[in-house]
């Protein structure tokens, strides 16, 4: 009779349960939610200013033409022999999504504190729907990207597309689900410890430069390439520029090493933040 | 049995007291050698009962413990106790918002608290994205708000700015259409705090009309949290009484509500010695008012008609002359009229010393005061009410309550509203 009863119930709550125990479909429920949370972010970003949504295309154009001026003139790091615009633009574009899933996933617990301690509603929407405008933002860019491509194109630029094309989109997820994961591990971890705030900070700038944004990786010495070649993200925007621009060094085992690593990350990322959701409320 | 919506069984809730922050690592640690050893968390062995009167004794308290209830299905349940006792926390695991440490809760259907309205609003976004979004906040999908739209708007009584960004909104017309988002939500359990209730008395008694209608047309479920006990009486049919963390009391609403009052009794000796609102020179100080029911118990209500007596402790600094001294007991209404009072010299009262700790004593064998709440104003001089002469002097020494009692002996109770009852007799000739 018990065992009847206790099928009935549609909500069990109880303290700390198994670290496997994601509810999806739970979230499947509130995936309207995540529609409007992303609405939220597009529609707001650029209330009550005068360009509006043109702002999304000046950030990634005054990077690029500073890295030409700093990187590309001053400093003379060569570019594979791609134009600067293009090879700039493409690794800003890509980086930024990156950072963009990063930055805005790391601190959700700290900024919704507020809206969490009030009602209940799966937390992990909130960095979800922050993935999903992220990519809205990075299509705006991408857009932006190609303008810029057809230009050179027409110009007579011989760049090439690569037979890489067709994995643009599983880049862009990878992308999107290293910078979720890496976020989804912060924002619990900065719950407790805000420690970590402070390091985010710089550390996503510093990550840049560890990776082929700036450079190409044939650019690197034997020593260092080392190291770059242990930073998944080097891998993804290798593989993004030699699908677009045709230089590039991807590798097989460089894009599976990526792809674990990115499942790892995101598994890690999503069973911390599981069980921090619980109980951030009281120690945040 | 299937018609328990909500089983709330050995639920317990453990805070971490002081600051958070620090130290957290090396506990966290110390947890974790716990656990890879099998043995028990070092931490939850030493919380102690959640009493905010008493220091700390470990770093964790126990905010609920070992809390077990069940929950019919059209039930309205109240929640009482004093600040502290554990309403909210409880209120917070079933909406989980945190989650208990030990425990568990179960549940049939949505729970929705009534008054955490506009939660998550925007405002720069216009009043219809914000329904959408704070409807799917608290767990609507998009097409349940699109077929409740009009009458939320139509609640809200905002159909005119409805494409206006909310930050044009006035606070009011803000919490309106939060509310009325969260009212046409239609949960099978509704979680209302009145202690929470944002908004002016209208509202309010807006939010309590849902509640009532929620709970008697719809056989849904309604926990209510109130420090009034006049609206747990009227609107629950049950009531269980919360006192440091633990639910001491679990009965239909009046014996709840009769319970927890005679509880709150305990607190009613009045602590003086740190009133800075007095007067006088300080050579005597009163240090406590205490009021004794017929039964000889302290307490701050009493009833019309009962007998009652008040006891004042004073202590001294110097050495003050017996024969001039004063002591006048005076009653207040709320408007500050003074109703009556005792003065020592007038009742020729003999004080042969003033000790350096003393008390006085007052009986009333029949309070003719009317059912309503009055002040007590204490008064010591040295010879003579001037100022000069002043010892101490406090107003509003102890509120006390009168509920209407049987002063006349007639059977049944007199009228409430501050006055004054003056034994006597009325005949008609």
């Amino acid at each position: 009779m018990s065992k009847v009863t206790t099928k009935k119930w549609d909500l069990i709550i109880e303290p700390q349960q198994g670290l496997l125990d994601v509810n999806f479909k739970e979230i499947w429920n509130y995936r309207d939610l995540l529609f409007l949370f992303v609405k939220r972010d597009v529609v707001t970003v650029y209330k009550q200013t005068v360009l509006g949504p043109i702002w999304f295309f000046v950030q990634p154009i005054m990077t690029m033409l500073v890295y030409i001026v700093v990187f590309g003139n001053i400093a003379g790091i060569p570019t594979d022999g791609i134009p600067k615009p293009l090879f700039y633009l493409s690794g800003i574009i890509i980086w930024n999504y990156f950072s963009e899933c990063f930055l805005k996933t790391s601190d959700t617990f700290t900024v919704n504190q507020d809206m969490f301690g009030k009602v209940y509603f799966p937390r992990l929407i909130m960095p979800l729907s922050k993935v999903v405008s992220g990519l809205i933002k990075f299509f705006i860019q991408f857009f932006l990207f190609i303008v810029v491509y057809l230009y050179f194109l027409v110009d007579g630029v011989p760049v090439q597309l690569g037979v890489e094309l067709l994995l643009v989109p599983y880049f862009i997820v990878l992308m999107a689900l290293l910078g979720l994961g890496f976020g989804l591990i912060f924002t619990s971890m900065t719950t407790k410890y805000r420690d970590l705030k402070f390091l985010i900070q710089f550390g996503v700038q510093l990550l840049m430069y560890a990776t082929p944004i700036i450079y190409p990786m044939s650019e690197i010495p034997e020593k260092i390439r080392y190291f770059i070649f242990f930073n998944p993200l080097s891998h993804i925007v290798e593989g993004f520029k030699l699908a677009f621009l045709g230089q590039g060094s991807l590798t097989t085992s460089g894009l599976l090493y990526s792809s674990v690593c990115t499942l790892i990350v995101l598994i890690v990322g999503i069973l911390i933040f599981n069980k921090t959701e619980k109980t951030f409320v009281d120690t945040v | 049995m299937s018609d328990v919506v909500l089983h709330v069984e050995n639920l317990s809730k453990q805070y971490r007291i002081g600051e958070i922050g620090t130290g957290t690592l090396s506990h966290d640690l110390k947890r974790w050698w716990a656990q890879m050893r099998g043995k028990e968390d070092p931490f939850s062995m030493v919380g102690q009962v959640n009493d905010r009167t008493k220091k700390a004794e470990s770093d964790f308290v126990w905010a609920l413990k070992d809390i077990d209830f069940k929950v019919k299905k059209g039930e309205v349940l109240g929640i009482i106790g004093k600040n502290g006792a554990g309403k909210s926390t409880l209120l917070k695991l079933i909406s989980r918002v945190t989650a208990p440490t030990t425990g568990s809760i179960k549940a049939r259907g949505r729970i929705a608290s009534l008054l955490e309205v506009g939660t998550g609003m925007h405002p720069e976004m216009t009043a219809r994205e914000n329904i959408y979004l704070n409807g799917a906040i608290l767990g609507m999908t998009k097409k349940e708000i699109a077929i409740k739209f009009d009458e939320i708007v139509d609640f809200a009584g905002c159909a005119l700015y409805i494409d206006t960004p909310v930050k044009r909104y006035s606070s009011g017309m803000r919490v309106r259409l939060g509310f009325a988002v969260a009212a046409f939500l239609e949960p099978e359990i509704l979680i209302v705090d009145e202690v929470l209730a944002v908004g002016d008395a209208e509202f309010q008694k807006k939010a309590i009309g849902k509640m009532k209608e929620v709970s008697q047309g719809g056989g849904r479920t309604v926990l209510f949290v109130s420090h009034n006990m006049g609206s747990i009486r009227t609107l629950c049919s049950r009531a269980i009484v919360l006192n440091q963390g633990q639910l001491v009391y679990d009965a239909p609403a009046d014996e709840a509500v009769n319970f927890y009052l005679t509880t709150q009794k305990e607190k009613a000796s009045i602590n003086l010695e740190n009133r800075t609102d007095r007067l006088g020179n300080g050579k005597l100080l009163f240090t406590n008012i205490t009021m004794f029911n017929k039964n000889g118990e302290v307490c701050t209500e009493v009833v019309s008609g009962d007998n009652i007596k008040l006891m004042i402790e004073y202590r001294t600094k110097a050495d003050i002359m017996a024969n001039r001294f004063l002591l006048g007991i005076t009653f207040w209404d709320k408007d500050e009229h003074r109703l009556l009072g005792f003065s020592t010299d007038e009742m020729g009262v003999e004080i042969k010393r003033l000790e350096k700790k003393g008390n006085f004593t007052l009986e009333i064998p029949s309070l003719s005061l009317r059912g309503g709440n009055y002040d007590i104003k204490l008064v010591a001089t040295e010879g003579g009410t001037q100022m000069d002469n002043m010892l101490d002097n406090i107003a509003g020494a102890l509120s006390i309550s009168v509920l209407p009692g049987d002063f006349w002996n007639v059977g049944r109770p007199n009228r409430s509203g501050s006055m004054v009852i003056l034994n006597g007799l009325v005949k008609h000739v």
